[in-house]
């Protein structure tokens, strides 16, 4: 079934972090297996990088510490060669950190050379996106990752109810859309030409962490939006290229858009005020956020919407 | 919030009791639902209806809560003060029902009779499979409105999606304003009256005839749920061109061969 939510604040930084989760701990009932969040920060000069070196089912056998480190030391040796000056490392769980650095090259080259290192992928890469997922409901993953305090823009987070693929941290949204700095996408539905789409666009470069057909509309979107269209643009050439049912949400810098599919059997509810846009599956995760009786909408079949900052 | 018990196959446990929190006073009761779990909400409402024979209860601060307010087989007053989540009113034979509020996928599912207003939108689904009573929706609606209807009266009086009356068989529906692509597709019988565009028309649904029963049918549907002028409606019914019935058994049709 899986859950998806959205919020964009009008007027400055919000506590994003924090309702975020409350967004998404509504809709727990909707996909217990993962969840998800891309959240905005404050724009940074350098990079910031979340990186996971392991799944967390991944089998903890006796050398998994020493693996990691040594996985962790590996990276961090890859980013100097590369030309990277890194600012901080800090770890959010013993399979996954947070880079800060700075760097002018290609990020392409960069997050390829990263994710050589064996079992390692890079979550989310860019200025002020940050993708945090993992098993467990969103109380649990928020006080693992401490993003309670984590101040923003706008984000969007992800409850799985795996169906397609299995129940890890590679099969759980939001996708980063490799290798586009702060663009990320979730995904309520099923994409049923994911092959045709996976084939044609590992053609042209691009690579897949997972056997989840969302990853493809993150990816799709990017290689839109690289040879020249704008977000709402390239939301609509998907909804006549990419077949099934599916309700997603896409965000980028400083922009959020939604696009539902032709069919509309998938939901999400609508609140626009004049501080900000909040959106979800269902809307007892928007009053999760706004306490009271509020105007809400379904929007229509094959409709496109973005707002920004 | 109640604190919920979990049986030991992890699954919520089950407390049909009335948490009794209403202020009754005389034929009248009233109940925030604010801190109540959706068991208990429909609990207490049941108490209410059933045991203490009330015949007009308010219910506050709904929430967005699904499955509120269902399966109510009694003639009362309903009203919900705020909105309503998903498969809120479903199977219900009687109520008159007010929602100052919205209402989220599959209000009202399988309606036998009564009346409910909606002050705000619907989402998908809206009326699915209603027999009877009359569903009137202030704002817009989603996608699939009466789909599979096969009574009863919807009207809409903003805007409609994609599907509107799918596989209806019986019933009538009023789209004031506009109505997405396949409008009445698959349609059996039943009439369906729209006031702004139709983007396109489903699989077998055609214009209609109107009639004076039709001019007579919407004005009074208006003026009972005071729904103001009636405005230009175009008249959409089946086709008839999907009809490949053999009304005959097996047997008979031996006979006549």
């Amino acid at each position: 079934m899986c859950g998806i939510a959205g919020i964009i604040s009008r007027d400055g930084e919000r506590e994003i972090g924090s309702e975020m989760t409350r967004m998404l701990q509504s809709m727990k009932h909707r996909g217990p297996d993962s969840t998800g969040y891309a959240l905005y920060g404050p724009p940074s000069e350098g990079y910031v990088m979340r990186v996971k070196l392991a799944d967390a089912n991944t089998p903890r056998d006796y050398e998994f510490d020493g693996r990691m480190q040594r996985h962790k030391s590996e990276i961090e040796r890859r980013l100097a060669q590369l030309g990277a000056t890194v600012e901080s490392i800090t770890d959010a769980t013993d399979y996954a950190f947070e880079a800060h650095f700075a760097y002018d090259g290609d990020l392409k080259a960069l997050a390829d050379r990263v994710e050589d290192v064996a079992g390692v992928e890079v979550l989310s890469l860019g200025h002020s996106l940050q993708i945090v997922k993992d098993l467990g409901d969103a109380e649990t993953v928020s006080s693992q990752y401490k993003l309670d305090k984590l101040g923003g823009t706008h984000a969007i987070g992800h409850v799985r109810m795996a169906t397609e693929s299995d129940v890890d941290i590679s099969g759980a949204h939001p996708y980063w859309a490799y290798p586009f700095s702060d663009i990320a996408v979730v995904h309520n539905g099923q994409l049923t030409n994911y092959h045709q789409w996976k084939r044609r666009l590992e053609r042209s470069g691009h690579r897949f962490q997972s056997e989840c057909d969302s990853e493809i509309i993150a990816v799709y979107l990017a290689e839109k939006m690289a040879e020249g269209a704008d977000l709402e643009g390239a939301m609509r050439d998907s909804l006549d290229e990419l077949d099934g049912v599916f309700t997603y949400i896409c965000v980028t810098e400083d922009a959020l858009g939604m696009a539902k599919d032709e069919l509309a059997a998938k939901p999400l509810v609508l609140y626009e005020a004049d501080d900000l846009v909040a959106l979800a599956s269902e809307e007892i995760a928007i009053r999760a956020v706004v306490d009271r009786e509020i105007d809400t909408y379904d929007p229509f079949e094959g409709e496109v919407m973005v707002w920004t900052r | 919030m109640d604190t919920l018990t979990y049986d030991a196959r992890g699954l919520v446990e089950v407390d049909g009791t009335a948490p009794r929190v209403a202020t009754i006073d005389g034929d009248r009761a009233e109940f925030d639902a604010r801190d109540l779990t959706t068991r208990k909400i429909n609990s207490e409402l049941r108490r209410l209806v059933y045991q203490e024979g009330i015949r007009d209860v308010t219910i506050l601060n709904p929430g967005a809560r699904h499955s509120l307010a269902v399966g109510i087989l009694q003639r009362c007053r309903i009203t919900i003060d705020g909105s309503l989540g998903y498969f809120g009113l479903g199977l219900i034979d009687g109520p008159e029902v007010h929602v100052r509020g919205r209402v989220g996928w599959s209000a009202c599912e399988n309606m036998m009779s009564g009346v409910v207003v909606v002050d705000g939108n619907a989402g998908s689904l809206t009326a699915a499979a209603i027999r009877g009573g009359d569903m009137i929706v202030k704002g817009r609606v989603g996608a699939r409105t009466g789909i599979d209807q096969k009574g009863g009266t919807v009207i809409v009086m903003g805007d409609a999606g994609s599907m509107t009356g799918f596989m209806m068989q019986r019933g009538r529906q009023i789209i004031v304003g506009d109505v997405g692509n396949g409008l009445g597709d698959s349609m059996y019988d039943g009439t369906i009256y729209v006031g702004g565009k139709v983007r396109s028309l489903g699989v077998d649904c055609v214009p209609g005839e109107w009639t004076e029963a039709d001019t007579e049918f919407v004005e009074r549907k208006f003026a009972i749920h005071e729904l103001g002028p009636v405005p230009q409606l175009q008249k959409f019914v089946c086709g008839k061109q999907l009809y490949n019935y053999d009304n005959l058994e097996p047997s008979e049709r031996k006979l006549v061969l």
